[in-house]
């Protein structure tokens, strides 16, 4: 707090009045806290039968095993196909053959400009809404389409990155393109993309939530089963993002610990939907 | 193409609802991210700490689930939205919109928050120091140096924000609003011969939208670049 851009370094009488004035929100967030804890006291959500399922073995296993690690594992595989898919269209985009290039970048607009529900909904009529898996893959193929497009650009903004002579210094002692590639740039671009690709693997995450649309596993599905059994709508809830808040609390500061051990002060800027091509760190 | 000779007036309005969404919960995320921005950058330490653990929060949230908790805890707390009936045309905005809004607000606006703050902190330090050194008060140096520049930088991330907002009004399907995706699903079962053109028409509707905000960002960007 020593320095600061907005405002000057307060001082003795300045910090006094701050002082008054923390106590002051203190007060009105504690009374809104209270507002609120009072609301859902009324209507008995605090009750311990409104809990028990959450300290009863069968219910935590089933919100742990059925919910979390299903959540879990449509998150995981669809970060290691949207690595994958993004890898290649990423690569795509950079390819100096139009032929390759332009239908790259057409498919990576699309998937970054549609709605991930719209896409599971289509996938999810399409392998049929009948099937018993079709909600999970739904789920899993639309994450790796619409994840997969943006790590394609999260790639190309990270190769971008990479200081030129690099290349050129490559060139210049005679590699060859897929050389100066895989041996100079990509490795150096990984390390500068690594935040990025676990900021995406939070945005999967929450994402799967979605499900609940197309009827796929996961926390969401488990905690609607849970409520429509016991009608304890508020707890469930609570429980549910609470489970969803850790996981990506865990993941942010991974991603946090990677920026700060793998690329320092540089932030990856990746360009919006439909901006001109200037994908490149500053 | 039956879905379109006979529905594309639902088209349209469905269309219509998911632009109403957007622009409402879009401004007033704005104003409410405006406001936690400046509890978070402000000198008032109580409503610093309390603004960061808002926006870390409900940022690692799913939207989803904001959703169903604000519309699960509302009544309790005597929040109705009972007294929206706006009725545009054949389009009807009531209580679901009204909560789709208040939601939609809660979560973007952390993200509108964060953008801001990262065009804050890209204004040099110099920059304040030098404005003090001249002898201007801190509205002078708020107005005339660092706003603009801190407003400015941040209008990359918040059209990201605000896209990312368009692609989430389809979230409110869920919570049995009818906007685009409950269009596309209605749709869906009707022709079932025709679900991708279907998929493909509601697609391209989503796309124009996202394209005309990027358009108009990028449109703004270059202005003040070269300004």
């Amino acid at each position: 707090m020593s320095a600061s851009v907005l405002f000057d370094s307060p001082g003795p009488r300045t910090r006094t009045r701050h002082r008054l004035y923390s106590v002051a929100a203190a007060v009105l967030l504690l009374l809104g806290a209270a507002w609120v804890a009072r609301g859902l006291n009324d209507h008995g959500q605090f009750a311990y039968a409104k809990w028990e399922p959450f300290v009863t073995p069968s219910y935590v296993q089933a919100l742990l095993v059925d919910g979390l690690l299903k959540t879990l594992e449509m998150a995981v595989l669809a970060i290691a196909g949207a690595v994958i898919l993004g890898a290649a269209l990423g690569l795509g985009k950079l390819s100096e053959h139009r032929w390759i290039r332009w239908p790259s970048a057409a498919v990576v607009e699309f998937f970054r400009a549609t709605p991930v529900l719209l896409l599971m909904i289509f996938i999810w009529y399409r392998l049929g809404i009948n099937e018993d898996s079709s909600g999970f893959l739904a789920v899993v193929f639309a994450l790796t389409l619409y994840n997969g497009s943006v790590l394609a650009e999260v790639l190309r903004a990270g190769i971008n990155a990479v200081p030129k002579g690099q290349s050129e210094a490559a060139y210049a002692i005679g590699m060859r393109k897929s050389q100066v590639m895989s041996v100079v740039v990509v490795p150096q671009a990984v390390k500068i993309m690594f935040p990025a690709i676990i900021a995406q693997c939070i945005v999967a995450l929450k994402d799967t939530a979605l499900g609940t649309a197309v009827l796929a596993p996961g926390l969401m599905y488990v905690g609607k089963a849970i409520y429509n059994e016991q009608h304890n709508q508020v707890p469930t809830v609570l429980v549910v993002a609470f489970l969803y808040v850790t996981v990506n609390l865990l993941l942010l500061w991974l991603a946090t610990w990677a920026q700060k051990k793998y690329v320092g002060e540089k932030k990856l800027v990746v360009p919006m939907v439909g901006a001109a091509d200037t994908g490149s760190a500053v | 193409m039956d879905f379109l000779t006979n529905g594309h007036n639902a088209y349209l309005e469905s269309f219509f609802y998911t632009l109403m969404l957007f622009l409402v919960s879009g401004v007033l995320s704005l104003v409410l991210g405006t406001i936690l921005v400046a509890c978070r950058v402000g000198p008032v330490a109580v409503l610093r700490v309390a603004g960061g653990w808002y926006v870390t929060i409900v940022r690692s949230t799913p939207l989803v689930v904001v959703f169903a908790l604000f519309q699960f805890a509302a009544p309790m707390l005597g929040i109705r939205f009972g007294w929206v009936q706006i009725h545009i045309g054949t389009v009807d905005f009531t209580s679901f919109f009204a909560v789709a809004v208040v939601a939609l607000t809660l979560y973007t606006s952390t993200f509108v928050c964060e953008a801001l703050r990262s065009g804050i902190n890209s204004v040099p330090l110099g920059q304040a120091e030098a404005a003090r050194a001249i002898g201007l008060t801190f509205g002078g140096t708020m107005s005339q140096v660092i706003l603009p520049q801190a407003f400015r930088a941040s209008v990359p991330p918040l059209a990201s924000v605000l896209i990312a907002l368009i692609k989430n009004t389809s979230v409110a399907y869920i919570f049995g609003v009818g906007e685009a995706v409950a269009q596309m699903r209605i749709m869906t079962n009707n022709y079932a011969s025709e679900r991708v053109p279907i998929f493909l028409t509601f697609a391209a509707g989503y796309i124009v939208i996202v394209f005309v905000v990027s358009f108009f960002a990028n449109h703004l960007e270059k202005h003040w670049r070269t300004a």
